[in-house]
């Protein structure tokens, strides 16, 4: 566990200072993590855990947009548990519960099996169409279609930069259109 | 259109490049942009004392910058680390015992000196209610740049955060404020400035638990 976190704190490193396939890892890393830990807080909350997916995605758009406040001389798993457990316990008031989230449910979740992805997730789906179209059309070719930035760039005739501005916007407004509700 | 976990995660990546600036870069900016609109009203409504140069030698009213400088900074600080998601109050809670203190001690200093004025009158003062107006609507632009600023990072307690928002614009208000007052009895200080700071602090909690989410 110790190893795990450890593992994250160094990635996260790595990724700050422009390593994205160390961010991609640490990514990976963690999404079961916060899955497992989602699940039961719903679970807790007398919720559908079905519903888990949603939250998990919530929590990693997150953790993108906030990494800024992370602090590179500190741990890497305490900030990612405050972000987590401040997500959790947001989506499960939305869901019209008021539950105590313990920080424990993440450091258990660590020692725990990871839960496989089963449920797909709705509301970031749903969010993607009312973006304005340039951004969803950039979205979508490196999320569905799994295009590089700079396939993307020629594919709609952007620059590279124009891409990135895009792309970096269609993230910004998703997040606040989950914020919303 | 579906986005799945891993979909998203590869995006996310694909915009690793992106650097945000830091929370502390952007509240600077923030309180900079913020900071003539203040001053603006500082000057058009109140002006510093015309006896200012004479009122520098009485200890008691540099004692008022002292204090009220004490305060914006201790808020700076602890609202600094506030904007994380793991920070707590708990370790920098103490710094706002600095300008209490200076506050207290004071008022002790004042007592052991023989005053011309009766306790009472030197703690109402004559200009509380200058005082109770000008503070709270000079900090108005600074709390909303505070709050700006901490928008930008990720205050895992959104009340909390907002309310010491509210003490770094106080406390910067009331710097401004202190040069055009005449009261500089520790006692009035200890009155009015505060109320004005506790009204501006509710106000920032308030205003905060609502956009200080992230």
């Amino acid at each position: 566990m110790r190893e795990r976190e450890d593992e994250w704190t160094g990635l996260m490193r790595s990724a700050i200072s422009g390593d994205s396939a160390a961010y991609h890892r640490l990514l990976k890393a963690i999404a079961p993590v916060l899955r497992a830990a989602a699940r039961r807080g719903l679970a807790r909350a007398g919720q559908p855990v079905d519903q888990s997916e949603d939250i998990v995605q919530d929590i990693l758009l997150a953790v993108h947009l906030k990494r800024h406040t992370w602090d590179a001389n500190a741990p890497f798993a305490p900030w990612l548990f405050a972000i987590a457990r401040n997500k959790l316990i947001d989506a499960l008031r939305r869901r019209g519960r008021r539950v105590f989230v313990n920080i424990d449910d993440f450091a258990e979740s660590l020692a725990d099996q990871p839960a496989a992805e089963t449920a797909s997730a709705g509301e970031v789906a749903a969010h993607l169409n009312s973006l304005p179209a340039r951004q969803r059309d950039v979205l979508q070719s490196i999320a569905v279609e799994s295009a590089s930035i700079k396939d993307t760039a020629t594919k709609f005739s952007m620059s590279e930069g124009a891409v990135r501005v895009a792309l970096h916007r269609g993230l910004t407004s998703l997040t606040a259109k989950l914020r919303q509700g | 259109m579906r986005m799945d976990t891993d979909q998203l995660i590869r995006t996310l990546a694909a915009d690793n490049s992106h650097r945000a600036h830091p929370v502390g870069f952007v509240l600077a900016l923030a309180l900079l942009a913020a900071a003539p609109v203040s001053l603006l009203m500082f000057f058009a409504e109140l002006g510093v004392r015309p006896d200012v140069m004479i009122a520098m030698h009485n200890p008691f009213f540099d004692l008022k910058f002292a204090v009220t400088l004490a305060l914006a900074s201790a808020a700076i600080t602890v609202s600094l680390h506030l904007s994380r998601p793991e920070a707590s109050l708990r370790g920098l809670g103490w710094l706002f015992v600095i300008p209490a203190g200076l506050l207290a001690a004071g008022i002790g200093g004042e007592m052991m000196l023989p005053q011309r004025l009766p306790m009472m009158t030197r703690l109402v003062g004559s200009n509380s209610k200058i005082c109770m107006t000008a503070i709270p609507l000079m900090s108005l632009p600074l709390l909303i740049a505070s709050l700006i600023g901490l928008r930008h990072g990720a205050p895992a307690r959104p009340a909390v955060a907002g309310a010491v928002a509210g003490l770094v614009s106080a406390g910067v208000a009331a710097t401004l404020y202190a040069s055009h007052c005449t009261d500089d009895s520790p006692l009035f200080v200890a009155t009015w400035y505060t109320l004005a700071t506790v009204l501006v602090t509710a106000v920032g909690a308030l205003v905060g638990s609502r956009v200080l989410r992230f």
